[in-house]
């Protein structure tokens, strides 16, 4: 069973510029699948197409069933995105609220994902008053408050240092392991798709098509012994070529 | 020698130190003070007659005396600066939403605002005042000045939303009504208060053009009105006091306006973050 799936999608600015495509692409229910690809490459906009925040010009996005629905997808922006007149839990809770379920399941939900990614003694605490991490986690938590299938991610840790962003690798694998959700991850980091995936898919500059896919045949559980470990820098020294590759290929011209 | 060179140079560095709190409040009442005491001193000493300018204990005198008179008429024109700035507050917000449902209605009357708006309204306060009743036409006049700085402030806090924010709330399928509450009247609510800062001192001004241009016709009751009829009769003190109280009350208008600003926005807006 599919989780996603992607028939020729294609994007086409207003303004004429091809900025995606076409791409076929399938996901299975429960993968942690990563788009990695050069900046401008579209990355972010097959994500949004699969969410429903953007259109495609041409061709279809099919999703399973619940994630059709409004609570069916989590996403994550690459900034934090979170309202900074609303304390931590009144963001946490946001998705809950819009989508009408006030119910005591839902509150009890928001304080165990709180809990989860760290953040209960700053429940009440107001965006600005945290870290970029902190924020982040918060995002996190958000996202996953519907229990969604699918998880998108747009870049969430790009912003953060490199300590914050490792750790909150280790935390995402974790919530992925206990929640079993559909990953897309977006980076452009070659060592963050590689730690993070099952599947590694490799996009061209612009126009972005899918240039090639990796399997990262990596036990799992994954943790910080992975990092360091020689399998992961042959693992990151394939996919890194295959980059070099795709951003010199450009569908057939020489970017 | 040497030493002495060193220290203007280390206070010049760092020009912009904060002023420690109390100072701060004290400094403005020190040069209040001094420019009185200046005032009054050079009335007295050059003996010039109150009929060309009172001192300023003669106006003290003067807004005691008269406390009776002036106060009534205060109340008279805070009520309309009061009316005028909730109808501007109103019609404001309410016309900013209005426009920003769909881009022609903002195309089709946003010209009208900025006409209304760049006309002086010491030009229409007379017209205003053939056409309404006196109360209602100083009403308006309030609401003609203060309405546009609330509107256009509405306007571009309404357009700042955070674009993640919007697909956010449109992933999840939020109502308009949701959107509205939720999302762009929170994130307009730091324009819309900077508006309201604006809006508050204007209607007075507002209330006040259209006093004066009601008291050159011989009629009212504002304190604007008191300040005409002072001239009329030559009494110069009476309309320093009068002009006293109007200072006052658009100081207390603005701070109120700033300490709801400040409450309201404390907990996340950067304008009202304290210094540190």
């Amino acid at each position: 069973m599919m989780a996603i799936s992607c028939k020729s999608v294609t994007r086409r600015y207003a303004n004429g510029t091809e900025a995606l495509g076409p791409v076929d692409l399938e996901i299975r229910e429960g993968e942690f699948v990563s788009l990695l690809g050069p900046s401008g490459c579209g990355k972010s906009t097959l994500l949004r197409i699969i969410a429903g925040l953007d259109a495609s010009s041409t061709g279809s996005v099919a999703v399973g069933a619940h994630a059709r629905s409004s609570r069916g997808i989590g996403f994550v922006f690459q900034e934090p995105t979170l309202m900074p007149w609303a304390c931590v839990r009144d963001n946490v809770r946001l998705p809950l609220r819009l989508t009408g379920d006030d119910s005591p399941a839902g509150r009890t939900r928001v304080d165990e994902l709180l809990g989860r990614v760290g953040l209960r003694e700053f429940a009440e605490a107001y965006p600005r008053e945290l870290s970029g991490g902190m924020r982040m986690r918060a995002s996190l938590a958000r996202a996953l408050v519907t229990d969604p299938d699918i998880l998108l991610l747009d870049e969430p840790f790009a912003a953060l240092d490199e300590i914050t962003r490792f750790r909150l690798n280790d935390d995402l694998l974790t919530l992925w392991r206990d929640l079993r959700k559909t990953v897309v991850f977006v980076t452009h980091s070659v060592f963050e798709s590689v730690f993070l995936s099952q599947r590694v898919i490799v996009m061209t500059a612009r126009p972005g098509r899918i240039f090639t896919e990796h399997r990262i045949d990596a036990p799992e559980p994954r943790d910080e012994s992975f990092r360091t470990s020689a399998p992961y820098a042959g693992f990151c020294r394939e996919v890194s070529a295959l980059l070099g590759q795709a951003s010199v290929a450009d569908g057939g011209r020489v970017a | 020698m040497m030493g002495q060179d060193r220290e203007p140079a280390r206070a010049m560095s760092q020009p912009d130190r904060p002023l420690p709190k109390t100072l701060r409040v004290l400094l403005p009442v020190i040069v209040f003070a001094l420019l009185m005491g200046i005032w009054e001193a050079t009335v007295r000493l050059r003996g010039i007659p109150p009929y060309i300018l009172p001192a300023p204990s003669l106006i003290v005198q003067t807004l005691v005396k008269d406390w009776g008179i002036l106060f009534a008429s205060l109340l008279t024109t805070l009520r309309s600066t009061l009316e005028g700035f909730l109808a501007a507050v109103v019609g404001g917000v309410g016309l900013a939403l209005l426009f920003s449902r769909a881009r022609w209605v903002e195309d089709a009357f946003l010209p009208y605002a900025v006409i209304l708006q760049v006309t002086p309204v010491i030009a229409i306060a007379p017209l205003l005042l053939v056409y309404l009743p006196q109360h209602l036409a100083v009403v308006a006049c309030a609401w003609i000045v203060a309405f546009f700085p609330v509107l256009s402030n509405t306007l571009l806090g309404l357009k700042s939303v955070d674009r993640n924010l919007a697909g956010l709330f449109t992933l999840y399928d939020a109502s308009p009504a949701q959107k509205l509450w939720w999302l762009r009247l929170p994130s307009a609510l730091p324009y819309i208060m900077g508006g309201l800062r604006i809006a508050g001192g204007l209607s007075l001004i507002g209330a006040v053009v259209a006093e004066i241009a009601a008291g050159s016709a011989g009629s009212g009751s504002g304190l604007a009105f008191r300040i005409a009829e002072a001239g009329y009769r030559l009494d110069i003190p009476r309309m320093f006091a009068a002009l006293a109280l109007l200072s006052a009350a658009g100081i207390v208008i603005y701070a109120g306006l700033s300490a709801a600003s400040y409450l309201v926005l404390r907990h996340w807006h950067e304008s009202a973050m304290e210094g540190d």
